[in-house]
């Protein structure tokens, strides 16, 4: 087989089962630490592991220092889902940046759930440095989850109407 | 408005195998704000830091986004060149293409379209950057070394002998570790303990080094040129400043029958001990847990006897503290076991091993002490069970390595060599003895290594046999070895004496303790983590921490010795200087909006953040406020999150950069 061909079917197996519109690819966003996660994503990339192409990765110094409004505002931005990968409880190169964040994220997680967005939406995961496989494994999973919910039209028509839409009168008629 | 320079690298092929480079480019330049854009094969070479310069001056930008590697790898290359152009080098920023993208994307469409994303994201950030100052601090030029190892030692004798002090950590009575238990060593023959022996006594003797042996470690804080460590001296219960090392409190003392640690359990040693005859200090530590004293309140036996008057049974475990400006760390490695399974333990025992009970099925390390002549069989061959000379023995390696069923998959590197030696060192004490070895490879890489090998088979007379051993049982005091010759086709079985294993180096059971300790990071073996598999292996991602030995992935000692030169070398570097520059990514209170509820204070896991007071001209008080101590902050943005007013901004990381990041991802 030529590296066409098995391209060209892993293309199709992504077709197979997916929700979306031919053509639609998930997009993804990904809050990764700076010390774990993303040298664990180096690692994958050193070792030549191959992954699906749909994650978008913004570093920061630690899970810590992600705000939930960040995740929110890639929701509106367009991403069908979203995922914070850090250090492993315990490793944080901050010493207790995660715990915050995991604290932290449970409780969103909660509200998002209230909400009614589908938690596979949201995911969380903890990639150490030395992690380069496990990243592939994390970035498959979130992707084929993502892409079998079908795009986040939802919400992305309720950011779409609150940006054209903005007063007041608007948005009591809505409600 | 900004004005951004793009610079897109080839990496060779490397990216642009899989990334359409120029089309990169392309789209750059259509970002608003890009004012230059352009692609080369090599971005890090001179003439393409060369163009980042030359475009910073013509083009007078304000901001620079190099498309290349990963930030870990080439970011301070990016940012000097920027800095020489006149440029603050906090304006500039990379986009990871190459490991986050065209090493994991084979598709060419993918590849691009996902590093335009990845420019597109830097180029909003950028267009935020502040220039920024490096912050300076002070170096303590002190270092902790933890381990009393080979490579311990060698760490603390080269920082030593460059004129610092050393505080070497040993958490056993004696330094020496491993190796002061090996009997030769190879491909030389070596007395393992006449080379290492001088070393230590160096050490206890050198002005430089404090040496605190039966200590462990408690806490680390602060960071780079700036750790505090807290050392817990347990209690030996006896004045080390009084005791002679005379050891009549051993002789006198009536418990006998505690196995011996030193020698793996061939031998018995009383409650008062030093572990071996020349150990460093020597000076003996009473066992808790087995002298009668501590267990029924009466014997006193090794006070009554002991001449100068040593023994202290009211010693109580003592807390101290340094301040240390770099740490090494060499603590080992432990072997594995083919008993049943340790309880939280992934790694299964061997069940067809008899999980180690069978009488005369010894490790590696017991058979050192077998061969040692400071050993219980004074270098004798005497098999445990009865005493008697074995006339056959079969060594079996990768007993645990290589074997995923069990756990570990990697290879343990040492045992090749060593199980020759084990051999050769047996024919040479049994001339009519028959030495078989079961293996999967020979691998004997390493400078007169192979020769070495040669040497056993050529002329010593040892047998290789490729192959595993099924199967270990006891019949009529032997042990019966089943296994397979694979070069032949054939099933084996031999009759032998005496079985050695050759046991798959772990890594220390409480690794990940001291790597949280310390704030490194480890494998999920529980090795600790180097910063760059080739070209930072001495260095951890954890400035000012560094890594010798065993402690990183099996070595043998040359291996250990060297990396501990360089490790020793690398405190050295930063003991040179008078203050180290620090990443002036921190955290800044606006004092305008700050409402002092102190939840930042609170979370800071450095206790960075202070009280400060603000006063009119009167000096009247008029509020409260946050204060981030620059020394003290690491940046890690947790205060950032939690501040309710969001008074607190993270440098290099605002809330505008990031969401700037986010909307640059938005269709």
């Amino acid at each position: 087989m030529t590296t066409a061909d098995s391209q060209s079917s892993e293309q199709e197996q992504r077709r197979e089962g997916a929700v979306g519109p031919e053509g639609w690819e998930p997009k993804i966003v990904a809050f990764v630490c700076n010390w774990c996660t993303y040298a664990g994503a180096d690692l994958a990339g050193t070792s030549r592991l191959q992954y699906q192409p749909n994650v978008r990765i913004i570093k920061l110094p630690c899970t810590g220092r992600i705000d939930p409004v960040f995740i929110v505002r890639a929701y509106e931005g367009g991403a069908d889902g979203v995922l914070v990968s850090g250090c492993h409880p315990g490793d944080c190169h901050y010493s207790s940046g995660n715990y915050h964040a995991r604290r932290r994220f449970a409780l969103f997680r909660k509200l998002m759930e209230f909400v009614g967005v589908d938690l596979d939406r949201l995911q969380f995961s903890w990639v150490s440095a030395a992690e380069g496989a496990k990243w592939v494994d994390v970035i498959n999973d979130v992707t084929n989850r993502v892409r079998a919910l079908g795009p986040f039209t939802e919400y992305q028509a309720l950011s779409r109407w609150w940006k054209e839409v903005p007063d007041e009168q608007a948005i009591e008629q809505r409600a | 408005m900004a004005r951004i320079g793009v610079f897109v690298c080839h990496c060779g092929k490397n990216i642009g195998a899989t990334v359409d480079c120029e089309r990169v480019a392309g789209e750059a330049a259509k970002i608003p704000g890009v004012v230059h854009s352009e692609n080369y094969l090599y971005m890090c070479s001179d003439p393409g830091q060369l163009k980042i310069k030359d475009a910073i001056r013509d083009k007078k930008l304000d901001g620079v986004v190099v498309a290349a590697c990963s930030p870990h790898m080439h970011e301070r290359t990016f940012r000097r060149a920027v800095a020489e152009a006149g440029l603050n080098p906090y304006l500039a920023e990379m986009s990871n293409v190459r490991e986050h993208c065209s090493w994991v994307h084979q598709d060419i469409e993918d590849g691009t379209a996902k590093a335009i994303d990845l420019v597109r994201v830097m180029v909003e950030k950028v267009k935020l950057n502040q220039p920024l100052t490096p912050i300076r601090v002070p170096v303590t030029k002190r270092a902790l070394v933890i381990g009393g190892g080979v490579a311990g030692i060698q760490a603390a004798l080269d920082i030593a002998n460059g004129e610092r002090d050393v505080i070497l950590l040993e958490r056993d009575p004696s330094i020496g570790g491993h190796m002061s238990q090996l009997s030769e060593t190879f491909p030389t023959l070596d007395c393992s303990q006449c080379i290492l022996t001088p070393k230590m006594v160096e050490v206890a003797s050198h002005p430089r080094i404090t040496l605190l042996t039966y200590s462990e470690l408690e806490e680390v804080d602060g960071y780079v040129g700036n750790f505090q460590v807290k050392i817990r001296k347990k209690a030996r219960s006896v004045d080390m400043d009084v005791c002679t090392g005379c050891g009549v409190c051993m002789e006198k003392c009536p418990v006998k029958k505690i196995p011996s640690e030193f020698n793996v359990g061939l031998s018995m040693r009383p409650a008062i001990y030093t572990p071996f005859p020349q150990a460093v200090p020597n000076v003996p530590v009473i066992d808790k847990e087995n002298c009668i004293y501590y267990i029924k309140g009466k014997c006193k036996v090794c006070e009554k006897f002991c001449g100068p008057g040593a023994i202290r049974f009211d010693q109580e475990d003592e807390i101290v503290t340094y301040d240390v400006g770099a740490i090494v760390v060499a603590t080992g490695y432990s072997l594995y076991s083919v008993g049943e399974k340790p309880p939280g333990s992934t790694i299964a025992g061997y069940g067809e091993y008899g999980y180690g009970n069978i009488p005369d099925v010894i490790d590696a390390l017991q058979f050192e002490r077998l061969a040692s002549a400071s050993g219980p069989t004074e270098g004798h061959m005497r098999r445990p069970s009865d005493g008697a000379e074995p006339k056959t023995v079969a060594f079996i390696q990768c007993v645990g390595s290589r074997c995923p069923e069990k756990g570990i998959t990697y290879c343990s590197k040492i045992c090749c060599m060593y199980t020759v030696k084990h051999a050769m060192l047996y024919k040479h004490k049994v001339h009519d003895g028959d030495a078989y070895i079961f293996y999967m490879d020979i691998r004997s890489g390493g400078k007169n290594y192979e020769e070495f090998v040669r040497r056993a088979i050529e002329e010593d007379g040892v047998v290789y046999l490729r192959g595993r051993v099924s199967r270990l049982y006891r019949k009529d005091g032997k042990v019966i070895v089943r296994g397979a010759d694979t070069l032949s086709g054939t099933q084996v079985e031999i009759a032998a004496d005496m079985v050695v294993t050759a046991n798959a180096t772990l890594a220390q059971p409480d690794s990940q303790d001291v790597a949280q300790k310390i704030g490194i990071a480890y494998d999920k073996y529980g090795f600790f983590s180097e910063k760059h598999p080739k070209l930072a292996p001495v260095e951890t991602n954890t400035a000012g921490v560094f890594l010798a030995g065993a402690c990183q992935a099996p070595k043998d000692i040359p291996e250990a010795v060297a990396q501990a030169s360089g490790a020793a070398a690398k405190v050295l570097e930063m003991f040179a200087v008078d203050e180290l520059e620090r990443e002036p990514t921190i955290a800044v209170v606006n004092e305008d909006t700050c409402v002092a509820c102190f939840f930042c204070k609170r979370i800071c896991p450095y206790s960075a953040v202070e009280e400060k007071e603000i006063k009119d001209r009167d000096g009247n008080l008029i509020k409260l406020v946050s204060h981030v101590n620059e020394g003290l902050c690491q940046g890690c943005g947790l205060c950032v999150v939690a501040c309710p007013s969001k008074s607190i901004e993270l440098l290099g990381f605002t809330d505008e950069q990031l969401f700037a990041e986010i909307n640059a991802l938005a269709e």
